[in-house]
């Protein structure tokens, strides 16, 4: 029996990892469902009522008359000038009032609107896709990158590892936003793709480090030796025995990473450096939060903070228990 | 009596480590409990201080002068340990610990137990140390573990045991990571020291004549139970258990004959010319030259730190040589392709659970050699010899799908043996390959090497700080100390007239 079939079996009979182990499912479900098309297509869309409330709040008549104020038509002193372009902009209004009507747009959604009246369910659908493919993307690329750096440098030692812990030492020196707002700088425009690249280029270097002490560790065992004194080449021995020796390592700092990225992506968003206005993730709707919460909006921020608690505490359980069961040392 | 132990039982989880044992320690007298691994001597030494793992589970009763250890309160037992019943292991380096100096750690002994004052306490600590034959305690009081050679060690550790005068000295294989000149040493040691002090000993080991050479009585365990117990003369002189008698009949001795052997001609394979090793300005292996003929074999004999692993490895071309000349059939071996040299020259290791990948099934271990190396026309031949190889070292083909993992340790040699034999190299390298090992299995995994070598006539340089072992194995031994070879002789020559004085003291320290 492999030892990954025992790790296995180790994780079956950990309750709290099986069932956070279903929350993460449930989440990866959601975000590829959304990423496919099936849910959340039309998150962009005004279909309700500016900030209109969630269904369950009981419809607050004040609110709902400033909601509902539309263009008013206050006669103004123009000082006795003409207003050149008077005629365009009644033309304009006459126009905006017949395509999309104020009174078709519902009055209350599901979990409310926000302040152009899309739908707040949908956009946290939509944003737990975003975020996830961040976390997850980035997290392959920092792991990937970690891993391979790591790896050589442990393996081969010398010129190739002072190379790399140079590289780290520079990585780790500059403060971390200076170097992503670098990075966001250098790579140009905003989008998802930016972010993953921004935090993978950015988060390799504590999966290099611990990779690299892992290969320093590994590479003097005697099963290495042995694949030696059979012929097996360099390349033969770092990747195809050492590394299924420390991809337990691997796995844990990959999933870990995850939530480490997906609560970067927030912070980054939050702060104007993450996806663009196109996008939605719950890091851009916690953006949106300040300025609803003096208005009493709660339902933004409400929703994306369920749906990011729930994703990252379920993430950090099911990494735990990965570890627990690829590591039963420490338990 | 001084301990009656009483139908002792331990359990870890479903398995039962220790199944009833009944034994006593007199006043002022030495058992030795013997067993392999797994028989349950240091479960049941622990036992008696109260040292076993919390998920193990403990009954019968263990009596220290009536008193029941078992049943003992926590206090009770703090004050018995380390000032009445007192323990020393069998790491010395991991029982030390690294960041504090030895003289503090044996003065911590005593003012935890004997409320000794500062200076009171150092004076006491220079006294024992001097007590267990540290050349220059005084300075050796303020060193730290790493500063100090592996029997240093072990006698800090004897003198922190002995610090508050116990009754009772428990020593779990004090002796096996070290050297026989040391081991010969600390057994003396022990010897006087409880003679001088009027304790009694529990000396565990695996090694029979170990036992016999120091202990009054001896108690024999097998798989958790007691197989023989009586005076060491008579356990010696007339074994009544058939365990026992296996036991003393497998033990490596010297005066045991070789094995009739295929004589073949003495061509040479493997020649080695002032072959030089340096590491960081250190020589390890300073110009060691020798043969090693076809179909014969030649044992390397030395201690800790002789070089002899580091020449293994040197003519394995697993190190890089500093100088010298390696020819292999008279070519010039380092100029040989690597692929091409390893196929004639394998090389087995000493630990049999590092040394094959936990993450490869037996299959894979087995096969990749082949694929390496282009051998065998597909994995269905190449998986069909794997299985003749399985066979041949006396495993079954369902081996292939499972993983080291399920393999007892001497097992997992055999199978090394054959990962080492997928390539049919005319020369092997056993570094250690039986030292971690029990000795019945030793015996049996040293008579497939020798049935592996008439039946292939592959050449052996066998390496071994084990001087019995080596001399059942080899045609030819040399003797090698601090990096060079001190004396080479034939194995019959070399053991009935050591020339060199190190090979002299060598026989000398062997238990008898």
């Amino acid at each position: 029996m492999s030892l990954w079939l025992l790790a296995w079996q180790r994780f079956l009979r950990d309750r709290v990892g099986i069932a956070s182990a279903i929350v993460v499912v449930v989440f990866i479900a959601i975000a590829a469902a959304s990423a496919a098309g099936w849910v959340a297509r039309d998150w962009g869309k005004e279909v309700g009522v500016s900030y209109a409330p969630p269904r369950f709040v009981k419809p607050n008549p004040a609110e709902q008359k400033a909601g509902l104020a539309g263009p008013s038509d206050v006669s103004r002193n123009d000082y006795g000038i003409r207003d050149p372009l008077a005629p365009e902009l009644a033309e304009i209004r006459a126009g905006l009032a017949g395509a999309s009507p104020t009174e078709k747009r519902a009055t209350s959604l599901a979990f409310g609107a926000d302040k152009w009246g899309r739908d707040v369910l949908q956009k946290a659908v939509k944003g737990t896709e975003t975020s996830l493919v961040v976390g997850l993307a980035s997290a392959a690329l920092a792991a990937f990158l970690g891993t391979l750096f790591g790896a050589f440098a442990g393996y081969r030692g010398g010129w190739v590892d002072d190379f790399f812990n140079w590289l780290y030492s520079v990585f780790t020196a500059i403060p971390y936003l200076l170097l992503v707002l670098a990075i966001a700088a250098v790579l140009g425009q905003k989008g998802v793709s930016t972010v993953i690249l921004i935090l993978g280029l950015t988060g390799w270097t504590g999966i290099f480090r611990l990779v690299r002490a892992e290969y320093l560790k590994h590479k003097v065992r005697e099963y290495v030796l042995a694949a030696d004194s059979i012929g097996a080449s360099d390349a033969r021995r770092m990747f195809a025995h050492i590394l299924p020796n420390v991809s337990h390592v691997v796995l844990v700092q990959l999933s870990l990473h995850v939530v480490l990225f997906i609560k970067s992506e927030v912070i980054l968003s939050f702060l104007g450096f993450g996806v663009g206005i196109d996008t939605v993730s719950w890091g851009s709707m916690l953006a949106e939060a300040p300025s609803e919460l003096i208005l009493g909006m709660w339902w933004q921020i409400t929703a994306a903070t369920i749906a990011m608690a729930l994703a990252v505490t379920a993430f950090s359980l099911f990494t735990d228990s990965v570890r627990d069961a690829l590591d039963p040392r420490l338990e | 009596m001084m301990v009656s132990i009483r139908e002792l039982r331990v359990g870890f989880g479903p398995v039962e480590a220790v199944k009833g044992v009944t034994f006593d320690i007199p006043e002022h007298a030495t058992v030795a409990l013997v067993g392999e691994s797994g028989s349950g001597k240091s479960v049941s030494a622990l036992s008696i201080m109260r040292l076993l793992p919390p998920n193990a589970r403990a009954g019968g009763r263990v009596l220290y002068r009536g008193m029941d250890l078992l049943t003992a309160s926590k206090k009770q037992m703090r004050n018995l340990r380390g000032s009445e019943i007192s323990m020393v292991f069998q790491e010395p380096m991991s029982s030390l610990n690294p960041v504090f100096s030895v003289g503090f750690q044996v003065a911590e002994a005593l003012r935890e137990h004997r409320g000794l004052a500062r200076r009171a306490a150092r004076e006491r600590t220079l006294e024992l140390l001097q007590e267990v034959g540290l050349a220059d305690p005084a300075a050796k009081l303020g060193r730290y573990p790493f500063q100090l050679s592996g029997g240093e060690q072990q006698r800090a550790m004897i003198a922190m045991a002995i610090a508050c005068e116990p009754q009772l000295l428990i020593a779990d294989e004090p002796t096996s990571a070290l050297d026989v000149t040391v081991q010969k040493q600390i057994l003396e040691l022990l010897a006087e020291l409880k003679r001088r002090r009027r304790m009694s000993m529990l000396f565990i080991t695996h090694d029979l004549s170990l036992a016999g050479s120091i202990a009054d009585e001896v108690v024999v365990m097998r798989a958790g139970e007691i197989r023989e117990q009586g005076s060491a003369k008579q356990v010696f002189a007339a074994p009544r258990d058939d365990y026992t008698r296996m036991l003393l009949d497998l033990r490596p001795r010297l005066d045991r004959p070789r094995r009739p052997r295929k004589r073949r001609d003495d061509e040479i394979l493997l020649e080695a010319r002032g072959l030089r090793k340096r590491f960081d300005g250190v020589e390890a292996v300073k110009g060691a030259s020798f043969r090693v003929l076809k179909g014969k074999t030649l044992g390397l004999v030395g201690e800790s730190g002789s070089g002899k692993t580091t020449l293994g490895l040197l003519v394995a071309r697993l190190h890089e040589a500093s100088g010298g000349e390696l020819r292999l059939q008279g070519e010039d071996a380092f100029r040989v392709p690597r692929l091409a040299f390893k196929r004639r020259l394998q090389v087995v290791f000493q630990n049999p659970y590092a040394s094959l990948n936990p993450r490869f099934s037996i299959g894979q271990t087995l096969t990749e050699p082949m694929r390496i190396h282009g051998l065998g026309g597909g994995e269905a031949e190449r998986r069909g010899l794997a299985i003749e190889l399985l066979a041949k070292v006396g495993l079954t083909a369902d081996a292939l799908f499972k993983y080291p993992h399920e393999f007892s340790g001497g097992q997992r040699q055999r199978i090394a043996i054959a990962r080492a034999l997928t390539l049919r190299p005319d020369l092997l390298v056993c570094d250690e390959a039986v030292s971690a090992l029990d000795v019945s299995i030793q015996a049996q995994l040293l008579n497939l090497l020798q049935d592996l070598q008439d039946e292939y006539a592959m050449s052996y340089l066998f390496i071994s700080h084990d001087l019995a072992v080596v001399k059942y194995m080899a045609d030819e031994v040399m003797v090698m100390k601090d990096g060079e070879i001190v004396e080479m002789a034939g194995a019959d020559e070399i053991y009935a007239e050591p020339k060199h004085p190190y090979t002299r003291a060598l026989l000398a320290s062997i238990p008898r």
